[in-house]
């Protein structure tokens, strides 16, 4: 039977595709613009007999997710960008304990209270480790509702398989508007990750089990940092995912991710008509950043886009290793950039 | 010979890192002997918090969780949904409940979450060094509270009877207060504990037991003055016995309750 596409917003699309992938506990907390997906939740969990708490707080609702993943369930919470600061404090022990969760962003414009427009300003939160420590986890930025659904979907995996916290930085374009979206077929079971670290039933398992960020000795705590990052240069190596468009050819190279991709798409496809040799490259992971994708383009002229005062455009030049010219055009404060704004920008650099 | 007191299974034979005339070490001892007689050891689950107890997951023979400081009734939460039929204890201190955690206790309570909470008051922060807490007596010194606990002019509040605030909400079906500080509270104390632990594998709701436990060496002590400073100081403000019993086993109510 050929899959059903249904019209679904996106908030809603993320809530089934998590349902779909098997997830046995979902905790959240009401904020704008993601209301409508713990909403979906409460009801579908409910329906399919799973665990579904509307906590008392954000941190309550990590602190939730932490513990209910420690029994190796799949374990999910949501919020938007206030909320998503909250709950850093729990995802930096579960970086700690390496405890595998799904973390959905629906980005708002901040800092502060801010606004409940779309903006994408917590890329460095989400990107560096928004929490205290040495640490990164998973970042994906789906830029349709297509797509956020399948990441939501695959994130799940992606966790369980790197046992770290998986995150989706949507926004609230991304989770308010409306689009066709096949979701996956529901995940078997059987095919998930093995926890043989999870605690309870302990049964004939001879060790104990203890998800634990704790480490009081020094030496042994650095020795445990190096093999996390062992797996961090692993999981760059094998995850960093990305889409490209008319770079053989192009004089200027537009990167964004998530909704400002989406714009920059429609402004590529503008310019190309007028003749401008434009490309598009559109990293989909933002942790593991395709570095080293960037880095073989050094040289080429960068145009980046971002719905902030600029935050992504620091990796890219960073991965450029100084040998590009690197240009910016950010809107801010839940204001979005419209394909005319970026077409003029790519104009104005190309002198065109 | 019939062997008639041993070492607990569940705790594992080694010595604590506890001060001398701690409590912690007298508590785990009563947890484990309730969870041997209950034969729950390969379906037990401690959340150890932030504080002294941190040490807890050296000492006990199961699995463990640990968790940021005050959050330990909501992992408790998910811990206990996912495994309902575990016996999962949330240990913490005064700081980790009645401070940072209060948000988290209340609401675990209130929702009637079917763990067991074990709250250990000795009325003042342990392994940060003698800070004061929200359990701390009018009057006691602490290091943040250098001329005592002074509710009024320096606006440090007054302490917090924990077990009397949960008690008025709907999802605490048993909390009790006992103490470690003679051999007589020592037999009490394991009882309630064991009444809590029967409760929440009964499924009845939210019950927790607090402790009024010895911390000498942030009281600045000698370990057998701290055992009469319980007595002469803490238990006439915070009063042992069944705070609430709503449990549905009303054979097992404590006598003239």
């Amino acid at each position: 039977m050929a899959a059903e596409k249904r019209l679904m917003k996106g908030n809603e699309a993320m809530g089934e595709a998590a349902v779909r992938a098997g997830c046995d506990a979902y905790f959240g907390y009401p904020i704008t613009p993601q209301n409508e997906l713990t909403a979906y939740m409460a009801k579908h969990m409910i329906d399919h007999k799973r665990v579904f708490i509307q906590a008392e707080s954000e941190v309550s609702a990590i602190n939730m997710v932490y513990g209910a993943a420690a029994t190796g369930a799949r374990s999910m919470t949501s919020s938007s960008s206030p909320g998503v600061s909250l709950k850093q404090e729990g995802i930096s022990y579960a970086c700690g304990a390496d405890v595998p969760m799904v973390v959905i962003n629906v980005a708002r414009s901040g800092p502060g209270l801010g606004g409940i427009s779309p903006a994408q300003g917590d890329y460095f939160q989400s990107t560096r480790g928004g929490g205290h420590g040495d640490y990164h986890h998973i970042v994906l930025a789906p830029k349709s509702v297509q797509e956020a659904a399948d990441l939501t979907f695959e994130a799940f995996d992606l966790a369980d398989e790197w046992r770290m916290p998986a995150m989706i930085l949507a926004d609230g374009m991304i989770g308010q508007m409306m689009e066709g979206v096949v979701l996956p077929e529901p995940k078997d079971p059987a095919t998930r990750v093995a926890k043989p670290w999870a605690v309870g039933n302990k049964g004939k398992r001879a060790e104990l089990n203890h998800v634990d960020s704790t480490q009081l000795v020094p030496e042994n705590f650095e020795k445990a940092l190096h093999a996390r990052y062992a797996r961090y240069d692993e999981i760059k190596r094998t995850v960093a995912r990305w889409e490209e468009q008319h770079l053989e050819d192009a004089d200027v190279i537009l990167s964004a991710y998530g909704t400002s991709a989406r714009v920059c798409l429609g402004a590529m496809q503008m310019a190309r008509k007028l003749g401008l040799k434009v490309g598009l490259l559109r990293p989909i992971t933002l942790w593991p950043f395709p570095e080293k994708r960037f880095g073989e383009l050094a040289g080429k002229r960068f145009l980046v886009v971002e719905m902030s005062m600029g935050q992504m455009v620091e990796d890219v030049r960073l991965y450029t290793h100084g040998k590009s010219e690197v240009s910016f055009y950010g809107r801010c404060g839940g204001m979005i950039p419209t394909e005319e704004d970026v077409l003029a920008e790519i104009r104005r650099i190309l002198k065109k | 010979m019939e062997l008639v007191y041993g070492h607990p299974k569940s705790l594992k034979p080694i010595q604590t890192k506890y001060c001398p005339g701690c409590g912690h070490g007298v508590i785990h001892r009563l947890i484990t002997e309730v969870i041997d007689e209950m034969g729950m050891q390969e379906k037990s689950i401690i959340l150890n918090p932030v504080g002294c107890s941190i040490w807890a997951s050296l000492y006990f023979d199961f699995d463990s969780v640990q968790v940021p400081h005050g959050r330990t009734p909501a992992g408790a939460t998910a811990v206990k949904r996912m495994l309902p039929d575990h016996l999962v204890i949330c240990y913490q201190g005064d700081g980790d409940l009645a401070a940072i955690g209060t948000a988290e206790a209340v609401h675990a309570a209130n929702r009637g979450e079917k763990f067991t909470t074990i709250f250990v008051n000795n009325a003042i922060y342990g392994m940060t060094g003698g800070q004061m807490a929200p359990t701390t007596l009018v009057g006691q010194k602490a290091t943040t509270a250098p001329y005592g606990r002074d509710p009024i002019e320096n606006g440090m509040g007054y302490p917090i009877r924990v077990l009397e605030m949960l008690a008025t909400l709907g999802g605490t079906k048993y909390l009790a207060r006992g103490a470690v500080n003679n051999a007589v509270n020592v037999r009490k104390t394991k009882q309630y504990i064991r009444k809590a632990f029967e409760a929440q594998m009964r499924g009845e709701g939210s019950s927790m037991v607090e402790i009024l436990s010895q911390c000498p060496t942030n009281w600045a002590m000698e370990p057998a003055d701290s055992v009469g400073w319980v007595e002469s100081a803490m238990i006439p403000f915070y009063a042992l016995g069944e705070i609430k019993n709503e449990l549905a086993d009303v054979a097992g109510k404590e006598a003239g309750k």
